[in-house]
């Protein structure tokens, strides 16, 4: 690893994030520690989207779809009593990556518009089933009898705990992305985003790479499901609506695409400009909506664009 | 057997909003090349002003008028404003610009007319039940049948009879000759809009007696929009008929008939839990059932660029 702008941005972040907890504490504002928390499993989120996203240039908008199979995964567990937190982030792993093995298996065979809508449709069509299941409760969703319990080894009952917690599985994620992408199977991933043709001139099959990137960035955001619903303690349908799409697509190209610092500034300046503005107006999607066009206009690279750091990784 | 006749009336008449909305949506793609999420905002919008300017006006056609005129402005201003320059812009910005512009426009509504459901009563003559066949169907769902079917004909002595048809067909095949042979093509690209910013009204308005008028009301109807666009092929119109009229069918009958028919075939415990899920996600499946055997559509548009 080399110290470009970004990896020092990185780092500024990381270390940032690690001493909210203090910092609110001494602020009395356990408030921050919440909030930032949502951030970074949002961040965690965005991190997997950019994998196919940002590297593999498969444009889903429909990666709420495994925000949502995570958190039922966890959640239906334990409706029935099972609060061991091994074996529901083990089925969360496990449910969405075969969900994004379905989906994907369905539509990476297509591509451009195609793979948009379809991703979209099959989310709503996830959404909708969520909608319907009256035995997890349906519209209004369910209470989370208990967060996950890890045979006492770590209780997110304690705020500080989960938080540390969440922060180490983004930097171990930030880990995993950073190796995947330097790897021979993410320099294949990114050479069929530049170039599909070239590559499988020079005898690559897009498709089963595409497929398990897809596939492995399903399964990541199925971890962040996990976490997100023992953040809420709330198990709802609505993880898995339309908008949150967007908005986890929104943070990583705010942050920047392709890049690993990108989606975690991203989820932060996204989730932080949320917080300000419906503190100031109830009607502050009317104001987020027209940022996000401009931003899309004006600012593609996004905010790890100003760095002016034009390597292709991080 | 009638149930099941009303049951495909009103699978029809689902199915031409439906063709209203991909109408539009698969013009605006095959020619522009462009990804509007931003249609089910317009659709929203027509909802609206109908049930507005009815409450204001108390004509039921002078409010039609009304209502399509204004959803035409605000689709043109939308275009010129915001859309036109994302015209040469990827797919992922166009969504996401798009994706900025519900956002604006459902909060927009909501501050305009609240949160809360909106619903319009239909005047007299519009509110009744006709005979047919047997059955009594109400002469609302009737007429929108109608028109749907009315403006699909309309629309396709548009597309294949006239000079704009022409020039629309030629601009979908390559557009880049068509502004080389002199055709003024921003001007194209906004009547293209403008018609289905019209469509789309049109079924907005025509849906707001049907369902509950409120926020949010476009994208729902949207994403269904893109399951027609991609089981009849994208960019061509005779697929979003055939695509439209399917979903439509499949939808309101699987929601009619899935779980007595369940119910026969399994037990009824578990037709009651995995009838309306299963409902609900049937038009899902058949999307996925097309894709895997053709997975460019039923109709694919010829398309050279």
């Amino acid at each position: 690893m080399t110290f470009t702008p970004r990896t020092i941005a990185l780092g500024v972040v990381l270390v940032a994030l690690a001493l909210v907890p203090p910092v609110a504490g001494m602020l009395n504002q356990p408030f921050y520690v919440d909030l930032f928390r949502r951030t970074m499993i949002f961040a965690i989120a965005a991190l997997s989207l950019d994998l196919i996203l940002g590297y593999g240039g498969l444009v889903s908008f429909g990666h709420a779809a495994y925000l949502g199979i995570g958190a039922y995964a966890v959640g239906v567990l334990t409706y029935y009593g099972i609060h061991n937190g091994f074996l529901q982030w083990g089925l969360a792993i496990v449910a969405s990556a075969l969900v994004a093995l379905v989906i994907g298996a369905v539509s990476i065979r297509t591509s451009g518009i195609y793979f948009i809508m379809i991703t979209l449709a099959f989310t709503q069509m996830l959404y909708y089933l969520g909608l319907s299941i009256e035995e997890y409760g349906a519209d209004d969703g369910m209470r989370l009898a208990a967060r996950s319990r890890f045979a006492g080894l770590i209780d997110l009952r304690d705020p500080a705990t989960f938080y540390y917690l969440v922060l180490v599985l983004l930097g171990v994620f930030l880990y995993i992305a950073h190796r995947m992408v330097n790897a021979r199977f993410g320099m294949v991933l990114r050479a069929t985003k530049s170039n599909e043709a070239r590559a499988r001139a020079v005898g690559f099959s897009p498709y089963g790479y595409k497929l398990t990137a897809f596939v492995i960035a399903g399964a990541m955001g199925g971890v962040a499901g996990a976490l997100l619903v023992n953040h809420t303690e709330y198990l709802t349908p609505e993880f898995m609506h339309w908008t949150r799409s967007g908005e986890i697509m929104f943070m990583v190209i705010l942050g920047g695409m392709g890049t690993l610092v990108g989606p975690v500034v991203g989820a932060l300046a996204l989730l932080l400009l949320e917080d300000v503005l419906s503190a100031w107006t109830t009607h502050w999607q009317m104001i987020l909506g027209p940022i996000l066009l401009l931003v899309v206009l004006f600012a593609k690279r996004g905010l790890v664009g100003l760095l002016g750091d034009r390597a292709r990784d991080g | 057997m009638l149930l099941v006749l009303e049951q495909a009336l009103n699978g029809l008449q689902f199915g031409v909003m439906l063709f209203l909305m991909a109408a539009g949506l698969t013009l605006i793609f095959g020619i522009m090349n462009l990804v509007n999420l931003a249609h089910g905002a317009l659709y929203m919008m027509g909802a609206y002003f109908a049930a507005t300017f009815l409450a204001k006006t108390g004509s039921f056609p002078l409010a039609v008028v009304l209502a399509l005129a204004a959803t035409l402005a605000v689709g043109i201003v939308t275009e010129v404003v915001a859309l036109r320059t994302l015209y040469e812009r990827d797919h992922l910005d166009q969504v996401l610009a798009t994706f900025g512009l519900i956002l604006f426009f459902n909060e927009l509504v909501a501050v305009v007319w609240g949160r809360a459901a909106m619903y319009t009563t239909l005047p007299g003559w519009l509110s009744g039940h006709i005979q047919l066949v047997g059955i009594r169907y109400p002469v609302y769902r009737a007429v929108v049948i109608l028109v749907g079917l009315l403006v699909a004909a309309l629309l396709w002595v548009v597309v294949t009879r006239t000079r704009l048809g022409m020039l629309i067909r030629a601009g979908a095949t390559n557009r880049t000759m068509v502004a080389a042979l002199g055709v003024n093509i921003r001007l194209l690209y906004t009547i293209v809009f403008g018609f289905g910013a019209t469509l789309a009204g049109l079924a907005g308005l025509m849906a707001g007696p049907i369902y509950a008028v409120q926020p949010g009301m476009g994208e729902q109807i949207l994403i269904q929009v893109f399951v027609v666009i991609v089981v009849g092929g994208i960019g061509s119109i005779r697929g979003a008929l055939v695509g439209a009229i399917v979903v439509g069918m499949v939808d309101t009958l699987g929601r009619a008939f899935l779980k007595p028919m369940l119910a026969v075939l399994l037990w009824p415990t578990a037709a009651e839990k995995a009838g309306p899920a299963l409902a609900s996600m049937l038009i899902y499946l058949l999307m996925a059932a097309v894709l895997t055997f053709r997975p460019q559509g039923l109709f694919p548009a010829v398309r050279t660029r």
